[in-house]
C-alpha cells in the first residue's frame, strides 16, 4: 500500500540556521506513527515543515500529490490537521467558535452541527463549556479543544505536537485514550511528536527517532522500544 | 434645556461619524497592529467619488452605495498591491507608506476635483424628519445611517462564518492558517471593510463640514481619540468612544457658554473643543491605559 504521507530529503531553515538535514519517512494510511527525539532534535520543525510553516527544501507528498510548495492554509484544506505545540486555541473566542472556525468553508450548517456533536462524543467536557472563552479553560481542556478543532477539519492525517505537554498524568492518559479511539473510529492517520517516549511507543505502531535534524533509527514501535540505546536515552531504564 | 438637547443631539451626530472612522482604524489595527494614518484621506476620496457620481446624474443613495462599494474595492486593492509586499517590513516603513498614502489621496483629490470647497447635499428631507428644535433632519439621518451600518458590521463579525474567520485571523494568524483560513485575503477584506466604513463616515459628514480635500483632518484626530478612549483593540469600545467624544466636546462648549452667560467670564467655548477632548483622552489613558473598554485578556498558563 502506498504511504499516505511521504517525506524525502526534507531540510528546514530558520533564517540562516539549518534545523533539519535530510529527514525522510513514510506514514502509512490509518496508522499511528511517532517521532521521537531529544529537545532540539527537530521534531516540531518537522511538523512545521510538512505544513510549510518554515522555509523548507525537499519533497513532501500527501496522497500522491506534491504539497511541498503549497501555502499552509492550502495544505490544511487537503485535510492535514496540525495541532500545534502548547495550547493551540484561539483564547479570546468561545469553545463553540473555536470549533466552527475549522468548518467555516463548509456551507451546510446542519452538517457542521452534526459534526460538532460527533466531536463532543469524544470530548463531553467541552460540551459543558460550549459558550466559555477558550482562554479560561484548564490546560487539559484547551488541549482537548485543539484536538477537537482538528477533528472538525475532517482530517485524513493529524499532526500532533506534544499533546502531553504540561498536563497532569491522568489527563495525559485520558487524551491518549481518546487519540487511539479517534484513530480507530475515524480512520484518521496520526503523526505524533512526543517527549514522553514510553507513552508514544505504546500508542504508535511505528517510530522514527530524530537526532540533530536527522533520522537515526526507525522501525516498528515494539522493536524501537526494546532497542538498548533507545531504552537508555529515552525510556530511562 | 432646549439648547442642551440640541447640543446633545449634535454631539451624537458628530459622535456617529467619529465612531465610524474609529472603527475603521481599529479594524485594521487589530489585524495588523498598525494605525492607518491615511484612513481619513481615503474616506475623503470616497466622498469625492460619490460627489462625482451625483454630478453624473446618480441619485444620492445610488451614489452612496456605489461609492461604498468602490471604496471597498480600493481598500482591498491597496492592501493587496501596496501593503502585501511590506508584510515583513519594519514598522517605520509601513508608517511612511501610510503617510505617503495620505499625501497621495489628498493631492489626487485636489488635482482631480480642485481644492475649492464644494457644497454637499443632504439626502434627508427637510420638513418631516427630525424633532423640531432638538435634532435636525440631517443629524438624525446621520445617526440612523451609522447605527444601521454599525449593526450590520456587528452581525457580520459576530454571526457569520466569514466574520469569525476574520476575527480568528486577526487574533492569531498562524493558527488561523492551521485551520485553513486564507489569512492574506482576510487582511485584504479587513482593509476593504475599513475603507467602506470610512466612506460612510465621509459621505455623512460632508454636508456638515463641506467637501474639500482637507475635510477629514480634524475628524481623524477625533477618531484617534475615540479609539484610544474605547481601547484601541476593541471595536465595540471604539464605537462607544466615538459617541463619548462627540457628546463630550459639545458638552464642554455648552458648559463654557453657560458659564460665560451667567458670570460673563469666558473660560472655554467652541474654540477649545478639540483641546479639551484631547486633555480628557490623556486623563483617561493615565488612569486606564488600556482604554475604558480595553479588555485584559484572560490567560491561564
Amino acid at each position: 500500500m502506498p504511504a499516505l504521507l511521504e517525506v524525502k530529503g526534507l531540510k528546514a531553515f530558520y533564517g540562516q540556521t539549518q534545523a533539519l538535514y535530510d529527514v525522510g519517512f513514510d506514514i502509512p494510511e490509518g496508522g499511528i506513527t511517532t517521532l521521537l527525539g531529544a529537545n532540539g532534535a527537530g521534531k516540531t520543525t518537522t511538523l512545521r515543515a510538512i505544513c510549510n510553516m518554515v522555509r523548507t527544501d525537499g519533497t513532501v507528498r500527501f496522497g500522491g500529490e506534491d504539497i511541498t510548495r503549497q501555502a499552509t492554509e492550502e495544505i490544511v484544506r487537503r485535510r492535514i490537521a496540525h495541532v500545534p505545540e502548547g495550547r493551540g486555541t484561539f483564547t479570546s473566542l468561545t469553545v463553540d467558535e473555536n470549533l466552527r472556525i475549522a468548518a467555516y468553508t463548509r456551507k451546510n450548517k446542519a452538517e457542521v452541527d452534526a459534526e460538532r456533536e460527533r466531536v463532543f462524543g469524544y470530548f463531553p467536557r467541552l460540551k459543558e463549556r460550549i459558550q466559555q472563552q477558550a482562554g479560561t479553560l484548564s490546560g487539559g481542556e484547551q488541549q482537548m479543544l485543539a484536538i477537537a478543532r482538528a477533528l472538525m477539519l475532517k482530517p485524513r492525517l493529524m499532526l500532533l505536537d506534544e499533546p502531553s505537554f504540561g498536563l497532569a498524568p491522568l489527563i495525559v492518559v485520558e487524551i491518549f485514550r481518546i487519540l487511539r479511539r479517534i484513530n480507530e473510529e475515524e480512520k484518521v492517520s496520526i503523526l505524533l511528536v512526543e517527549q514522553n517516549a514510553a507513552l508514544a511507543l505504546d500508542l504508535a505502531s511505528h517510530a522514527y527517532v530524530l537526532e540533530t535534524g536527522k533520522v537515526v533509527m526507525h522501525g516498528p514501535a515494539a522493536v524501537v522500544k526494546n532497542d538498548e540505546n533507545i531504552r537508555k536515552s529515552y525510556l530511562g531504564y | 434645556m432646549e439648547q442642551f438637547l440640541q447640543q446633545l443631539a449634535s454631539g451624537l451626530a458628530n459622535g456617529a461619524i467619529y465612531a465610524c472612522v474609529a472603527l475603521a482604524l481599529v479594524m485594521i489595527y487589530v489585524s495588523t497592529d498598525h494605525l492607518n494614518f491615511a484612513q481619513g484621506e481615503m474616506a475623503m476620496f470616497s466622498t469625492y467619488i460619490s460627489w462625482q457620481l451625483m454630478a453624473w446624474g446618480c441619485s444620492f443613495w445610488v451614489a452612496f452605495i456605489l461609492a461604498v462599494l468602490i471604496s471597498f474595492c480600493m481598500g482591498v486593492f491597496i492592501e493587496r498591491v501596496i501593503l502585501r509586499p511590506l508584510h515583513h517590513a519594519p514598522v517605520l516603513s509601513i508608517v511612511v507608506v501610510f503617510i505617503g498614502l495620505l499625501a497621495i489621496c489628498n493631492s489626487m483629490a485636489g488635482a482631480i476635483w480642485s481644492y475649492l470647497i464644494k457644497e454637499y447635499p443632504s439626502p434627508f428631507p427637510k420638513a418631516d424628519f427630525g424633532i423640531a428644535g432638538v435634532i435636525g433632519p440631517h443629524q438624525l439621518g446621520v445617526v440612523i445611517v451609522t447605527l444601521v451600518v454599525l449593526s450590520l458590521l456587528f452581525v457580520f463579525f459576530r454571526y457569520t462564518p466569514l466574520g469569525l474567520a476574520m476575527r480568528a485571523a486577526a487574533q492569531n494568524p498562524q493558527m488561523a492558517r492551521l485551520v485553513g483560513v486564507r489569512v492574506d485575503w482576510m487582511l485584504a477584506l479587513g482593509w476593504g471593510l475599513a475603507a467602506a466604513v470610512g466612506a460612510v463616515a465621509g459621505i455623512m459628514v460632508a454636508h456638515i463640514v463641506y467637501l474639500d480635500p482637507n475635510m477629514m483632518g480634524g475628524i481623524l484626530l477625533y477618531a484617534f481619540a475615540s479609539a484610544l478612549i474605547g481601547g484601541i483593540g476593541n471595536p465595540g469600545g471604539a464605537v462607544v468612544g466615538g459617541f463619548i467624544v462627540g457628546v463630550l466636546e459639545n458638552m464642554v462648549a455648552y458648559t463654557g457658554n453657560m458659564i460665560e452667560k451667567i458670570t460673563g467670564i469666558y473660560i472655554i467655548g467652541n474654540g477649545e473643543k478639540l483641546t479639551v477632548a484631547l486633555i480628557i483622552v490623556i486623563f483617561v489613558l493615565t488612569l486606564k491605559p488600556a482604554g475604558l473598554f480595553g479588555r485584559v485578556v484572560v490567560k491561564r498558563v
